[in-house]
């Protein structure tokens, strides 16, 4: 029993990963940056969820708004820090990124205080169901319903809409969708929009899930959605999502049994780190 | 000197050797490490813990910078695997690894970390010194690394693997040995942390500490040994000088980071070199 529990408690953690993981893997493959300042819009999103969420007592409007909020913030980052040096080497790029989350997990201090915030009214987090031995909250629920909903509707938009088939042929090859017609800064525009949305909606969630919302609770989730990035092959959806997956029973599996020897962050790195060894292009990745 | 002035010379000192030693990895052989902390710690704990058996300074110092440098030779195999990019996320995730390890180990203090270190047997002032004599050191050995064939080598590694490759350089060597060489300086500095502080916590050694380290090396410019040493010293007074900036340390680190990339990716040495337009 407590095994098939470890797996469902370890899908209901990857379905959150790939929320966040996604968007990352959609900014390397399409601008070949590691976008560490993925983990301040993922706490951006769990503020602005839960300060309107207290303000005027709706979850619905305060997850909206974390949605907005961090698609704008995404996109401001492309716009405003990540454009103007896309010609260096990817090196500049990424400490670029890595001062932006800095700046903006000392702002969330500044501004909302060191100590973390908790939802006022949270009734998912205590209601569960039983399903066959195994409790689930209402949270846990809804995250997976969410993800499951969203990313589906990802893949439809990207796979049926004409955009959508613009947004992948510039993945592949920038050059050759370009001269079809496909504008490649509407696309990277477009990109960090939904990613960022997405990164904004698992900060809300997370924050539900542990009714707590803090300055620094972006690290942890976003390093590990790095490394799921890679695990999947950089730059690949569909090696991604099997990877947050994998890596969230992994998780839940090492958590218990390797608990007087890892703690649960480093986990998914050993994991990462013994893959990488044995496939160093990623699970679905191609050398 | 006073006992003031002694600890900030110690501080600068190993923040000295702790970049300069990213400074061969990530500047001369362009290896990007976002987990230089991890070695950091891993000669720090070694240092103390056999300091705590009883071992005398010189092997424990001994022992901290032979223990970073074998594992860095280890983590450095995987620069030999992995692309550029999975470097960086692997090397993060060294530094969360070695944390999580050690905050599980009972015998190594957990949470608690170690305390209760014996002395070095030197007064503060003279401990600093020391310290200050092993920067000088490093800093000098960095300078004729820089010049010998093999920062040449190292050089031609970070600006072309394959062409280095092609002209008949052992790229896998040379990694390793920057590796080696990276990881054992911050073991070094390690080591000489546990008998300045004779306390050692294991959030001294996180992603955050890895990430300063990283901002002294790109903000005095990558790859220029003058440059990190100045940036080094610049930003390790900097919350001594101002009330306001150590407060707000963190965010004017990130600041730094944002604003030197965006206008001079070479850093403070790029700004230097600048031909005038």
């Amino acid at each position: 029993m407590l095994f098939v529990e470890l797996v469902v408690k370890g899908l209901v953690y990857g379905c959150m990963y790939a929320m966040m993981a996604v968007g990352l893997t959609l900014v390397y493959g399409l601008l070949r940056i590691l976008h560490i300042a993925h983990a301040g819009v993922f706490a951006l999103g769990a503020y602005m969820a839960v300060t309107v969420a207290n303000a005027t007592g709706s979850l619905a409007l305060g997850f909206l708004v974390a949605a907005a909020v961090s698609a704008v913030a995404g996109t401001a980052i492309y716009r405003l820090a990540y454009q103007p040096i896309l010609h260096h080497a990817a090196f500049v790029p990424m400490v670029v990124s890595i001062g932006l989350f800095i700046v903006m997990q000392e702002g969330f201090r500044m501004i909302f205080g060191a100590y973390g915030i908790s939802f006022d009214n949270n009734p998912w987090y205590v209601a569960n169901v039983n399903l066959a031995g195994i409790n689930l909250t209402y949270v846990e629920i809804a995250m997976v319903i969410l993800s499951v909903g969203l990313l589906v509707g990802f893949g439809l938009f990207a796979g049926l809409t004409r955009a959508g088939i613009g947004w992948r042929a510039t993945v592949t090859d920038p050059q050759m969708a370009t001269s079809f017609g496909v504008d490649p800064v509407r696309v990277r525009y477009v990109n960090f929009l939904f990613g960022s949305a997405l990164a904004g909606i698992a900060g809300g969630l997370v924050g539900l899930l542990n009714n707590y919302v803090e300055p620094t609770m972006g690290g942890a989730v976003s390093y590990k959605a790095l490394a799921i990035v890679v695990l999947g092959g950089l730059g690949s959806v569909r090696g991604t999502l099997i990877a947050s997956l994998v890596l969230g029973v992994v998780e839940a599996f090492g958590a218990i049994y390797l608990t007087d020897i890892f703690d649960r962050d480093a986990i998914g790195f050993l994991f990462l780190i013994v893959v990488l060894m044995v496939r160093p292009q990623g699970l679905l990745g191609r050398k | 000197m006073s006992a003031y002035i002694a600890s900030i010379v110690s501080v600068i000192g190993i923040n000295l050797i702790l970049a300069l030693g990213l400074n061969i990895i990530t500047g001369f052989c362009g290896q990007v490490s976002l987990g230089h902390a991890a070695f950091y710690g891993l000669g720090a704990y070694t240092a103390a813990y056999l300091a705590k058996l009883g071992a005398p300074l010189p092997i424990t110092l001994l022992a901290g910078t032979a223990m970073a440098g074998a594992i860095g030779v280890v983590v450095g195999l995987t620069s030999l695997r992995v692309r550029h990019d999975f470097l960086a996320v692997t090397t993060m995730g060294i530094g969360f690894v070695f944390l999580g390890f050690v905050r599980k180990q009972k015998w190594l203090g957990g949470e608690l970390g170690i305390s209760g270190i014996p002395g070095s047997g030197l007064d503060a002032i003279p401990y600093a010194l020391l310290i200050a004599a092993f920067a000088i050191a490093v800093t000098v050995f960095s300078l004729w690394i820089k010049r010998s064939w093999m920062g040449f080598t190292f050089d031609a590694v970070a600006d072309d693997e394959d062409a280095a490759r092609t002209v008949g350089v052992n790229v896998s060597t040379y990694k390793l040995t920057a590796f080696g060489i990276g990881t054992a300086l911050a073991g070094l500095a390690g080591g000489l942390y546990v008998y300045f502080a004779r306390i050692i916590l294991p959030d001294t050694f996180d992603f955050v500490q890895s990430i300063a380290i990283l901002t002294m090396v790109v903000i005095g410019g990558t790859g220029s040994v003058w440059g990190v040493f100045a940036a080094t010293i610049a930003l390790t007074l900097l919350p001594e000088v101002s009330r306001a900036a150590a407060d707000y340390r963190l965010l004017i680190f990130g600041a730094l980071l944002i604003l030197v990339m965006r206008f001079s990716p070479g850093g403070l040495a790029g700004l230097l070199k600048r031909k005038p337009a």
